[in-house]
């Protein structure tokens, strides 16, 4: 084998073992990338159910995660893309700034809660109060949802192909939602609002930026805030 | 926070290894809640006889001579210490003699647990320091519990950590707090159940006996509790063939089961679940909230 190509497939793929390797050093690793660097592949085997594991990345690297993680997975990513092929325990891509995390299987609770940018997409099914207090993230959940999700969601989109749990968007200020399947119960001030075209247009974007084929932006409901607890009013004390 | 876990064996060829197994999962959970730690594990049943396990905070006075104490009640009756606790079984017609009996001359002694197939240890201490003291992965057994306390209702001592055990071979482990417990435990008490500590916990496990007296299995038990106890609870309960989760309805308290063909598995997270056998193909799934999960050795059979 031709030495140089052998080193340069080493070094495009650093692999952190976690039965062998302490989870800090994967995280310092991954903290120690300056930018412009090309050494930018990482594969993390054997998670074993760790917590925060991916944390706190903030260039454009990869991260392929071999199994099942605990919480606060991929935590504040900016900028990184992390797949992890297995389930994620609560809180993964919490205020996640910008970039990718990819959960193959389903993901626990608060998945992206106050996130604040970049794409989350969960194959599975995801739990309660995902994308609680979401603040610009895009989430898009292949499965069900869990009850209280997008609660008091100020900005971005949460796209859920499946059904979602009791009180969908509870207190919500801007975030959209949209759901395919049935809505078990809507939330304080969340109503469903018409789908206009550029909604329609959105959905669609945000469906082929998470690689979903085959499913038709015409198939959603559109929920979204009715404005009316913005600011307290004597009169809707019961509705808090 | 706490951790809780939980292992209902299928596969009677796992039983020898039920208390290593429960064990593993239980230290996998120490960061969860060093206050203290316990399990319950449920063995089989011997037809006629009760244990009983008690415990001690001066064990070498409360247990010296023991036997020979309980010998004229029950000719048959075998002690076995372990550390802090003991396990005392006898004809099951003499039990509640034995009890008596040790109430009135071992006033030092406390009753963990009794039936016809739970053993209950439970100390303060981290939980490999448990499991080591009671040689509890030695324990063979059909299903099992147990507990890693961080104490938030009650003070930290030996009989406000968990398995709370209320009524024969039941008891239950218990991550959150109950904010009625007050209310609750004095309805209990009017309804003739007993407490021997201030802890949220032991109310829930004594609601859940009480209800079960009336009739209920574990199930609608279960059921019951979520009309009735208010407040965080993810439990998990034995009884003598029986294993039971639910989550309150909001299920702030993480909880992560299993299932093969040869276990159903709880913990409070996935780590406690990782060495077990088979995990990668297992089914795994997280609880839905008010919802009743029990399973059954005597109605699977």
């Amino acid at each position: 084998m031709d030495v140089s190509v052998k080193r340069e497939s080493l070094e495009a793929m650093r692999v952190f073992d976690l039965a062998k390797t302490p989870l800090r050093e994967l995280n310092s690793a991954l903290h120690a990338i300056a930018p412009g660097t090309n050494d930018t592949n990482f594969e993390v085997v054997n998670p074993r159910g760790s917590h925060a594991v991916a944390v706190g990345i903030d260039q454009p690297v990869t991260v392929e995660v071999r199994g099942s993680v605990g919480y606060y997975c991929a935590g504040m990513n900016d900028g990184g893309t992390v797949t992890v092929h297995g389930s994620a325990g609560p809180g993964v891509a919490e205020n996640m700034m910008s970039g990718a995390v990819v959960i193959e299987g389903d993901a626990s609770q608060y998945a992206g809660a106050t996130g604040r940018g970049g794409l989350l997409v969960i194959k599975g099914n995801a739990a309660s109060r995902c994308g609680i207090s979401m603040k610009g993230i895009d989430i898009v959940v292949q499965g069900n949802i869990g009850h209280m999700s997008a609660f008091m969601g100020q900005s971005g989109h949460l796209v859920v192909l499946g059904n979602a749990g009791d009180a969908l968007g509870d207190s919500l200020y801007e975030a959209k939602l949209f759901v395919r399947g049935e809505v078990k119960s809507l939330g304080a001030d969340c109503i469903q609002k018409e789908m206009k075209p550029k909604h329609l247009k959105l959905l669609a974007e945000l469906l082929e930026r998470a690689g979903i084929t085959g499913v038709a932006p015409e198939e959603f409901k559109r929920y979204g805030s009715a404005r009316t607890l913005y600011n307290f009013n004597i009169d809707n004390a019961d509705a808090y | 926070m706490c951790g809780i876990v939980g292992l209902f064996l299928k596969d009677k060829s796992l039983e020898p290894q039920l208390g290593a197994m429960l064990s593993d999962m239980l230290v996998t959970m120490t960061d969860r809640g060093p206050d203290s730690a316990g399990i319950a594990i449920y063995g089989s049943p011997s037809k006629g006889r009760a244990k009983i396990t008690v415990q001690s905070s001066d064990p070498k006075q409360d247990f010296a001579g023991l036997d020979a104490l309980l010998k004229p009640v029950d000719s048959s009756i075998s002690v076995e210490l372990k550390s802090t606790h003991a396990v005392i079984e006898t004809d099951a017609d003499k039990a509640s003699a034995v009890r008596d009996l040790l109430s009135q001359e071992r006033t030092g002694i406390r009753v963990m647990g009794s039936g016809d197939s739970v053993e209950i240890y439970k100390e303060v201490g981290l939980p490999k320091d448990v499991v080591s003291r009671f040689g509890i992965r030695q324990m063979a057994g059909t299903h099992g519990i147990g507990h890693t306390r961080m104490a938030t209702e009650s003070a930290v001592t030996t009989l406000g950590a968990h398995p709370f055990s209320t009524g024969a071979d039941q008891c239950l482990v218990h991550n959150g707090s109950l904010s009625n417990h007050n209310n609750l435990r004095r309805e209990l008490v009017r309804e003739g159940m007993t407490f021997e500590t201030q802890n949220d916990t032991e109310v829930a496990a004594a609601y859940l006996s009480a209800e079960m007296a009336k009739g209920k299995d574990l199930g609608q038990a279960l059921t019951s509790a979520l009309d009735d106890l208010d407040g965080f609870f993810t439990f998990v309960v034995g009884t003598k063939s029986g294993f039971g989760v639910v989550r309150d309805p909001i299920a702030c308290k993480p909880a992560v089961m299993a299932e093969t063909d040869q276990y159903i598995a709880f913990g409070s997270e996935y780590r406690a679940l990782v060495n077990l056998p088979g995990i990668e193909n297992a089914r795994v799934w997280e609880p839905e909230p008010a919802t009743v999960y029990f399973w059954d050795h005597e109605k699977a059979a």
